[in-house]
């Protein structure tokens, strides 16, 4: 059931290219407009790309949340969700794993790219994109509570972002970090580390709490 | 269908169920009892809590006061086996946009715990009047055949419990008496159902109670 409902949410998602495209050009344009506005300095842009990408990829990943339940909820199917004898869980873990696949792994593909305009060395595109990796499946576990909880709220998108973004703060942290502790030479190993143990308690928590969230937001 | 050969007679019951919404009392002192074979239509004006009644048999709401019960434990308490044995059907049908009829089906019947393969699908569709409609996304679809599709969940799911909140809205005078035989056929086979509906319909049943709400 799990891969189930991971392969109808990717099917929707194909159906309507335009929202999956929407995320991603998103990120590449907030990310391109710094080296435009900042100007061609090459330290700073060295200095700062870990970060922008990071915020960019938060932002843009905070962007699809709406989506995440929001139609499920219009149509009803979201309510054949909540009565299934399938594990909820279960299902939400289904359905943040499109959500990662939609626009976690595009930005994550796209990151290098993106770097090279900052004029990172290959070693810490590397790691920024092993980050990335890392990284946005926990926006989209973390994001899905957030959804959950303003489903149905008028002015859901602004709540969801003053709900999720402070959550989001430790993996921005961590995964901005390890770049530059690569480039500053101090291995990136602990920063990484830190980020799969991120990822690996929200994969056991983060389905759980949505799934508390769905039920009370639907009374 | 192997759920209506169990030993054990199905009943659901609910004991002074109280709804409040906001700070107005919709109901209260609710009490009914349903036994396998047995219809329930919940009657009353628009606004006097019929859908919030069924949301709360599906456990999608919890009542202010009181307790609904299947085969004698609390709805809560049994969450997946008494969803594995009800199909609830509301005012949104569950039918996605972007899906054809068939994947519609399909999902909605593998949510219910029930695998089914696409030459069984595509012959509940076509039972429910969809022939040749079925490979169609549901966008193209007519308010009644979306209906239908969502309906088609009840050939193939195969549970006991049937709620079904206003299942006839937009369906034409065939595709009422054609729910109206699926019903009876379920009724026969010892299977429940509660209903809310505003069009007068005929189904000869065992047991058929009226709940009315004020």
């Amino acid at each position: 059931m799990f891969f189930q409902i991971t392969r109808r949410d990717l099917l929707l998602a194909m159906r309507r290219r335009a929202d999956v495209l929407t995320t991603l050009f998103f990120f590449v344009i907030v990310v391109s407009l710094f080296p435009l506005g900042v100007g061609p300095e090459m330290n700073m842009l060295r200095t700062m790309a870990p970060g922008v990408v990071w915020v960019a990829a938060l932002l843009a990943s905070m962007l699809s949340l709406g989506r995440m339940f929001s139609s499920d909820h219009v149509d009803g199917t979201l309510e054949q969700m909540l009565l299934s004898p399938q594990s909820l869980p279960l299902l939400v873990l289904g359905k943040s794993l499109a959500h990662w696949l939609v626009t976690g792994v595009p930005l994550v593909l796209m990151a290098p790219v993106l770097g090279i305009q900052y004029d990172l060395p290959a070693d810490s595109l590397l790691v920024l994109t092993i980050s990335l990796l890392l990284g946005t499946p926990v926006l989209s576990l973390i994001g899905a509570i957030g959804a959950a909880l303003t489903l149905g709220l008028r002015g859901g998108g602004v709540l969801v972002s003053l709900l999720v973004l402070p959550l989001y703060i430790p993996v921005l942290i961590f995964g901005a970090g390890a770049v530059e502790a690569s480039a500053a030479g101090l291995g990136a190993g602990a920063h990484l580390s830190l980020l799969g143990a991120f990822l690996l308690a929200s994969v056991v928590l983060a389905p759980w709490t949505t799934a508390v969230s769905l039920r009370i937001s639907m009374e | 269908m192997p759920l209506f050969l169990r030993r054990k007679m199905p009943t659901l019951q609910g004991i002074d169920l109280t709804c409040v919404r906001g700070d107005r009392k919709l109901f209260s002192g609710v009490n009914f009892y349903l036994e396998g074979g047995g219809l329930m239509q919940v009657q009353g004006p628009n606004g006097s809590g019929k859908t919030s009644l069924l949301r709360m048999l599906c456990g999608l709401a919890t009542p202010a006061h009181g307790k609904i019960c299947w085969e004698d434990a609390e709805i809560r308490s049994l969450a997946g086996v008494y969803y594995g044995a009800m199909t609830y059907l509301g005012h949104l049908g569950g039918v996605k946009d972007d899906l054809s009829a068939i994947e519609n089906l399909r999902i909605s019947s593998a949510l219910a715990g029930v695998e089914i393969g696409e030459g069984k699908a595509r012959e509940a569709l076509q039972q429910m009047g969809l022939r040749g409609r079925e490979m169609l996304p549901a966008k193209v679809l007519s308010q009644g055949q979306r209906r239908r599709v969502a309906l088609a969940r009840l050939l193939v799911c195969g549970t006991v419990l049937w709620i079904l909140d206003e299942p006839l809205t937009a369906l034409d005078t065939a595709a009422v008496k054609l729910v109206q035989g699926l019903m009876e056929r379920h009724l026969e086979h010892g299977g429940m159902i509660v209903m809310t509906t505003h069009q007068e319909i005929e189904i000869t049943a065992a047991a058929t109670q009226r709940l009315q709400l004020a």
